[in-house]
């Protein structure tokens, strides 16, 4: 218990600069989503001492992934055991052909395991209809995707809205939430532009909002930086970081070394199977580097 | 998500691709069109029989003679002279639903005027005759009583002898000679047209029953009162096999047959032979209605065509929607309502065309036309089902994706 407070208090020292930056940022969420951030401060300090006694938002045991084809099997994942407190910021990472898309599909509710169980937040996802799965999606997941999956033709503020939209949320409040989370990653004045009139950077800022709408406890990124340069790259890694320290778990699937730098533990895949998983003690910030970057070309 | 979103979405979706959305709705456009416009054109047609009947009287009912037997070879109906002006007026007076019963005689002979002349029909006839047969005097006057009584050397002309006889000098007030017989034009008749039969109705030419007995027939004075024919009109709405039963009674008593023997005279229900026709223009509609659905029929193949390359084409978008949570279910509404709005807006479109069209018709080839809002309601509720008879498989289709299939998909 005193171990607890002292823990706590630490983390608001270190951390009390950026929890008030936060806190202005994203003064707009719910409830909930402060209940999140002061919890998540809490386990971030936790996971990077004492990951043991987290409460693991993620479980998998012995999760398999068969492919059948005509003559033969391709067995894309092999009994992944593995747990993902929340508010940790996990890169998955591994060659092509590992797995790791597979597992991050899988995490995704994406895709249904032909082995092992995955539970999220206390649900079995494993066992779940597809109507569930879609549910999950929908309120427990956020995506980011390396090509960004913005509707074309459509204004970034209806692309933020479309998770809303099959939440039956009315659209009063679609509008107002996705405004909000637009204003979060710093897009609010660009509400009403085609994602064919925004830079790579602000449309996966743009998905990234969207990815936040519903107030999610899970962000899956997907190579969420292959399409885009350094610059922007730690631009968006920031977000995530910035994220990560308001108490949201990430997790990030990328074969770029400097990219899962950004990360607090990183777990390797390769033929399937989970070959390391390591804690990075201290992760590269992504918003100091994004300043050298500038000073550089000052 | 709600209809309206739905539909916005579709709309939005049918927007990207203008032309081709276009194209796919002229499929439906020109279905609906085209059972507007076939059903339009077939109830007119209709209109017209049905018309044609009214001009005849549909509750008309003629009244011939018996035929005779002489030397075991049967003559024929008419042919006997049992029928007599008193018999119509008794009809007239004994039976409540009877409107009019007009006697008439019956002639064919040469009508004369200056150096002209013309073959024709003459009918001896009462006041009543115009009401049963539904003669109108167009010009000049009708028959005085004095004239009817008095075998006045007067004629009315039907158009077809007035035209033949004067051209398009006025006939009022002329004299023609029927059968050598001198006699004052007094008027003209209004147009009928044809009959149902083909049949010049307007060759004719009407005179008051004593002239045609007296003058031109030449009176057989054994068989003063006969005539050739009882036209009998029956009132709006009355049972006409009631009335006929009547009169068949009223008949046999006044002709004293035995209950054994046959009818002395023939009744006649125009009705069922027209009834007939209409009958038939009735199918010849439906032939054509059936004929423009089957365009109907490939529009709508067209529109699966079309939203069968269009999951195909938006497999992505299908798969970001999932990932995002929509259940197949909301897939499949989206793509039904993207199905049904392209075919209620090219239903729509045809509905403006095909109603335009038969308009079009009506003035150019001075067909009759007739619009019929159900004719119309149904086309265009016949290309809502289409859309979603034809969008089905598609939307079931496209909501059967696997996530990650979709999203993966190249």
């Amino acid at each position: 218990m005193i171990r607890w407070l002292k823990l706590i208090l630490k983390s608001s020292l270190s951390n009390s600069l950026r929890a008030v930056a936060d806190e202005s940022i994203f003064e707009t969420r719910s409830k909930q989503f402060a209940r999140n951030y002061w919890i998540g401060s809490c386990l971030i300090t936790q996971s990077l001492n004492h990951s043991d006694m987290a409460d693991p938002l993620i479980v998998t045991r012995g999760l398999t992934k068969v492919y059948r084809m005509e003559s033969y099997t391709v067995a894309a994942l092999r009994e992944v055991s593995l747990e993902i407190a929340a508010g940790e910021f996990v890169a998955v990472m591994g060659p092509s052909g590992s797995g790791k898309s597979t597992f991050m599909n899988l995490l995704g509710c994406l895709d249904t395991p032909t082995g092992g169980d995955y539970y999220l937040a206390g649900d079995k996802a494993s066992e779940l209809s597809g109507d569930a799965l879609a549910a999950i999606r929908n309120h427990r997941i956020g995506f980011v995707f390396q090509n960004f999956n913005l509707l074309p033709r459509t204004s970034a503020l209806e692309n933020v809205e479309l998770p809303l939209l099959y939440a039956h949320v009315s659209a009063q409040e679609r509008r107002s939430r996705a405004l909000a989370r637009l204003a979060d990653v710093g897009l609010a004045e660009r509400a009403d532009h085609h994602p064919a009139q925004l830079s790579g950077g602000q449309q996966q800022r743009v998905a990234i909002a969207r990815a936040l709408v519903n107030d999610p406890v899970l962000i899956l990124a997907d190579e969420p930086t292959g399409a885009l340069d350094s610059r922007t790259s730690f631009e968006v890694m920031g977000l995530l970081q910035q994220l990560n320290r308001g108490g949201m778990t990430v997790v990030l699937v990328t074969h770029e070394r400097d990219i899962a730098a950004f990360a607090s533990r990183a777990v390797s895949f390769r033929d399937g199977r989970v070959v390391s998983d390591e804690r990075i003690a201290q992760p590269a910030d992504a918003q100091a580097m994004l300043g050298a970057l500038e000073v550089a070309a000052a | 998500m709600t209809w309206l979103a739905s539909i916005r979405i579709a709309l939005r979706a049918l927007r990207v691709n203008k032309l081709r959305s276009i194209l796919t709705m002229l499929g439906i456009i020109i279905g609906v069109a085209a059972v507007i416009t076939m059903i339009a054109v077939g109830a007119g047609a209709q209109a017209k029989v049905e018309d044609q009947i009214k001009s005849l009287g549909s509750n008309l009912i003629i009244l011939l003679p018996g035929s005779v037997t002489s030397g075991g070879a049967r003559m024929g109906a008419g042919s006997r002279s049992s029928l007599t002006e008193d018999d119509a007026y008794a009809i007239q007076r004994e039976i409540a639903d009877v409107q009019a019963a007009a006697p008439a005689l019956r002639g064919i002979g040469q009508v004369v005027t200056g150096n002209n002349n013309w073959s024709t029909v003459f009918f001896g006839i009462t006041p009543e005759y115009f009401e049963a047969r539904n003669w109108v005097v167009a010009s000049g006057k009708g028959f005085e009583p004095t004239d009817i009584a008095g075998s006045g050397k007067v004629v009315l002309l039907g158009e077809t002898v007035a035209r033949n006889l004067f051209g398009d000098s006025d006939p009022i007030g002329q004299v023609v000679r029927v059968l050598k017989v001198p006699m004052q034009v007094i008027g003209t008749l209004e147009r009928k047209g044809q009959s149902l039969m083909g049949q010049d109705q307007d060759d004719v030419i009407l005179m008051p029953i004593s002239t045609a007995r007296n003058r031109v027939l030449g009176g057989n004075t054994a068989k003063q009162r006969s005539v050739r024919s009882i036209s009998i009109k029956i009132r709006e709405g009355a049972n006409m096999a009631e009335s006929e039963n009547e009169m068949r009674r009223l008949l046999r008593q006044r002709h004293h047959l035995q209950s054994g023997q046959e009818d002395d005279f023939t009744l006649r229900n125009l009705s069922e032979v027209l009834g007939a026709r209409e009958e038939s223009s009735r199918v010849m509609t439906l032939l054509l209605a059936a004929v423009a659905s089957v365009s109907l029929l490939v529009g709508g193949i067209g529109i699966m065509n079309i939203m069968l390359v269009s999951v195909t084409e938006r497999t992505r978008e299908i798969g970001l929607r999932m990932a995002v949570g929509a259940r197949g279910r909301d897939i499949l509404s989206q793509f039904l309502v993207e199905a049904v709005t392209l075919a209620l807006i090219g239903g729509l479109c045809g509905v403006v065309l095909g109603v335009g069209g038969s308009y079009a018709i009506g003035h150019f080839a001075g067909w009759r036309i007739k619009i019929n809002i159900e004719a119309v309601t149904l086309a265009a509720g016949f290309a809502a089902v289409i859309g979603v008879f034809f969008g089905f498989y598609p939307a079931r289709k496209a909501s059967r994706l696997l996530p990650i299939d979709a999203l993966r998909y190249e």
